[in-house]
């Protein structure tokens, strides 16, 4: 009686610790990417975004906007002209006093010019980047610290250790030290921070490799490819279960046939890349590159396992007596599937689709060399058959990696990863629902 | 006996059912008789719902299993090779031990039959429905909820509705395989009544567990015993003048 007591506690306190484990697992991975992803949706913008908004996108009150920059502008003089005076003053100096400076000075000068923008006047630089100033307050920040700081590296400990140097004392009772003030002090009157919602993050194009503007082509690609492999895949997925199901008589082909289909479920996902590549591309020509057509393809193989599955499952756990019934009433085979067995089966079939879908909107490594590209635009429903298109799954390994300034748009990555896990997670949360419903209807 | 052979609706000659290598039904010559209830009894294994099966042809659903010597359908061969068993089995009306309505409504249930077999207009339809309700009783529970699923009806109106069903496609023949076998006493009793309603107008053969019921409903009863035919009769010499020592102990509750 006690020793079975003990068991029973310890099986229920087991299963409680799996189930904390996996609650603590769940909000430590998406926590921080839904804190941090939120970023790119609702953050503190400069009066740089709203001027970048406007000039860009034409969104935005253009007068109100207009007016503000005057302002912004008038502020921002005395820091333009302070520079000037310094570089005057510089070529009074004597040439070692000169020599000291002009490295930090260059590094002023151009970290004023990323933080502010260009000084109005000047030539436009080429790069729409640089162009404006910092458009997000926590950039701007971490900007202004380049300028105030210098980065430096004491190694007396034996480890090196990062030590910030402020760079003010160099350049004291010289013109450049007006900066250095209004940096510390007036950094808000000079960009105007303000709370901004960004909800077009989700759709809007990007500019300049996703330094402005939003991830609308890759959702677009993520939804063109998770959608078009399911298109391919759910019509063999259903056809094959049924097979199995119904019309294989078992036998040493059934068998083989099972195992290839299981096979196929463990191969690495990289290898249907490269065969997307060489098959769909390279051997069948469905289009001249890469193209949505040949990820979606590529896709749809990749989950064509966990549909036959998932489809087998369901039509294996339709009653065997609603089959009896049809045929007892002169339905052939295939009517009895048709009108009984799919239908009744439909619930198991459509989460099986759904989890499918996800898998396929993530997938990375199936899509890189049979889709994906790192910068496109938008692409149209029309040139799906034959265009690539850049991908939430690609294009956020792609920004982390390869991007030149991986660290500036550490927003747009993560705001990516957000957008990827609820897509995902709108997708199962459609499947629950669809299921409930279909199995509402099914139960009466 | 004369009656047997005279107007059999369903006649085996030397037929026996196997499964792989195991004989279910051994050798069995019996004719069903056309418009009465033949009631099959037996002790659990005796191959009479696999007899029963064998005229729908429902064995073929199990791997491994076959027929061997005759068995005659009016007049045609059940097993031939010529047969059309969808058409077979559109004749053959059948209601199983479990009620198993398919998951939709109750009209679709009663008119997945008829739509089977070509009826598409709506008013067409409705009458067969409504016929079939009535013919098994179930028109008034169910007449103002036709479009609720028919999973949510109890056992006892399941099963009605599973012989509406059957009825919807106008068979020649009902099989009834323990039909109330998984029902209340109650509902037992309903779907007794119907079958002593629906004689005359179809031929009937049940199989059942329950030797009473085989006495109330049935106007010949078939003893199965280990595979074989033991005795056929007329259900009252059958129950009072059994003529096999074997019918006699089982009808005696010996065994079984």
């Amino acid at each position: 009686m006690k020793r079975r007591k003990i068991v029973d506690w310890v099986f229920s306190g087991g299963a409680y610790c799996a189930v904390a484990v996996m609650v603590a697992f769940l909000v430590l991975v998406i926590g921080p990417v839904f804190v941090k992803g939120v970023g790119a949706y609702v953050f503190r913008g400069t009066v740089e975004n709203r001027r970048m908004m406007l000039e860009q996108f034409g969104r935005g009150d253009s007068v109100a906007v207009l007016a503000e920059w005057a302002e912004v502008r008038r502020a921002r003089q005395p820091v333009y002209d302070a520079l000037r005076a310094f570089e005057r003053e510089m070529d009074e100096m004597p040439s070692a006093r000169r020599k000291e400076l002009r490295a930090a000075f260059k590094e002023v000068k151009e970290g004023v010019a990323e933080l502010l923008g260009p000084e109005p006047g000047t030539p436009l630089p080429a790069l729409t980047r640089r162009i404006y100033g910092q458009t997000r307050w926590d950039r701007a920040k971490v900007k202004r610290a380049h300028i105030l700081f210098e980065e430096q590296w004491d190694y007396s400990g034996g480890d090196g250790v990062r030590v910030l140097v402020p760079r003010a004392p160099m350049f004291e009772g010289t013109a450049l030290a007006l900066v250095f003030a209004v940096l510390e002090k007036d950094l808000e009157g000079l960009l105007r921070p303000r709370l901004r919602f960004y909800p077009q993050f989700l759709t809007d194009r990007s500019i300049d490799a996703h330094f402005f503007g939003g991830i609308g082509a890759e959702v677009a690609g993520t939804v063109y490819l998770a959608l078009g492999a399911m298109l391919i895949a759910v019509p063999f997925g259903i056809v094959a279960a049924v097979y199995f199901q119904e019309y294989a008589r078992g036998g040493p082909v059934l068998s083989f046939l099972r195992s290839c289909v299981n096979t196929l479920a463990g191969v690495p996902s990289v290898v249907f890349g490269l065969f997307g590549l060489a098959f769909f591309i390279n051997t069948m020509h469905v289009s001249r590159g890469k193209s949505v057509l040949a990820g979606a393809l590529t896709l749809a193989l990749l989950v064509l396992p966990t549909v036959i599955r998932a489809s087998e499952e369901a039509i294996a756990a339709v009653p065997r007596t609603y089959k009896e019934a049809a045929l007892s009433l002169g339905a052939g085979q295939w009517r009895t599937i048709l009108t009984v067995i799919l239908p009744a089966a439909l619930p198991g079939i459509l989460t099986g689709i759904v989890i499918s879908m996800g898998r396929a909107a993530g997938e990375t490594a199936p899509i890189i060399f049979t889709a994906a590209v790192s910068v496109g635009p938008l692409v149209g429903l029309g040139d799906v058959l034959s265009h690539p298109t850049p991908a939430l799954s690609w294009n956020l390994y792609n920004m982390c990696t390869e991007h030149e300034a991986a660290d500036e748009i550490r927003h747009v990555q993560y705001g990516m990863a957000l957008t990827l896990v609820m897509i995902v997670l709108a997708l199962n949360l459609a499947a629950i629902f669809l299921r409930a419903r279909v199995t509402r209807r099914l139960k009466g | 006996m004369s009656e047997q052979t005279g107007n059999a609706h369903v006649t085996a000659v030397g037929f026996s059912v196997f499964y792989g290598a195991q004989e279910a039904v051994k050798a069995v010559d019996l004719g069903i008789p056309s418009g009465e209830v033949t009631a099959i009894i037996g002790p659990s294994g005796c191959g009479k719902s696999t007899f029963l099966r064998a005229v729908n042809r429902m064995n073929d659903l199990i791997p491994g299993c076959r027929a061997a010597g005759k068995l005659m359908f009016d007049g045609e061969d059940v097993y031939g090779g010529n047969i059309d068993v969808a058409m077979l089995r559109r004749r053959v009306g059948m209601v199983f031990q479990k009620p198993n309505p398919f998951p939709k409504s109750i009209y679709d249930n009663v008119a997945y039959g008829p739509r089977l077999h070509g009826v598409t207009k709506r008013a067409a339809l409705d009458e067969i429905v409504e016929a079939s309700l009535h013919g098994a009783a179930l028109w008034d529970e169910v007449k103002d909820r036709l479009a609720k699923n028919a999973l949510g009806l109890s056992g006892g109106q399941a099963q009605r509705l599973c012989l509406a069903r059957a009825l919807a496609v106008k068979p020649e023949i009902l099989l009834m395989d323990e039909p109330t076998s998984a029902l209340d006493p109650k509902s037992t009793a309903r779907i007794e009544e119907l079958i002593v309603n629906l004689r005359g107008q179809y031929t009937i053969a049940i199989v059942t567990h329950n030797m009473q019921q085989a006495a109330r409903v049935s106007d010949k009863t078939a003893f199965f015993y280990e595979g074989v035919l033991v005795e056929f009769a007329p259900t009252s010499d059958l129950f009072t003048h059994p003529k096999e020592k074997r019918t006699e102990d089982y009808i005696t509750g010996r065994f079984g």
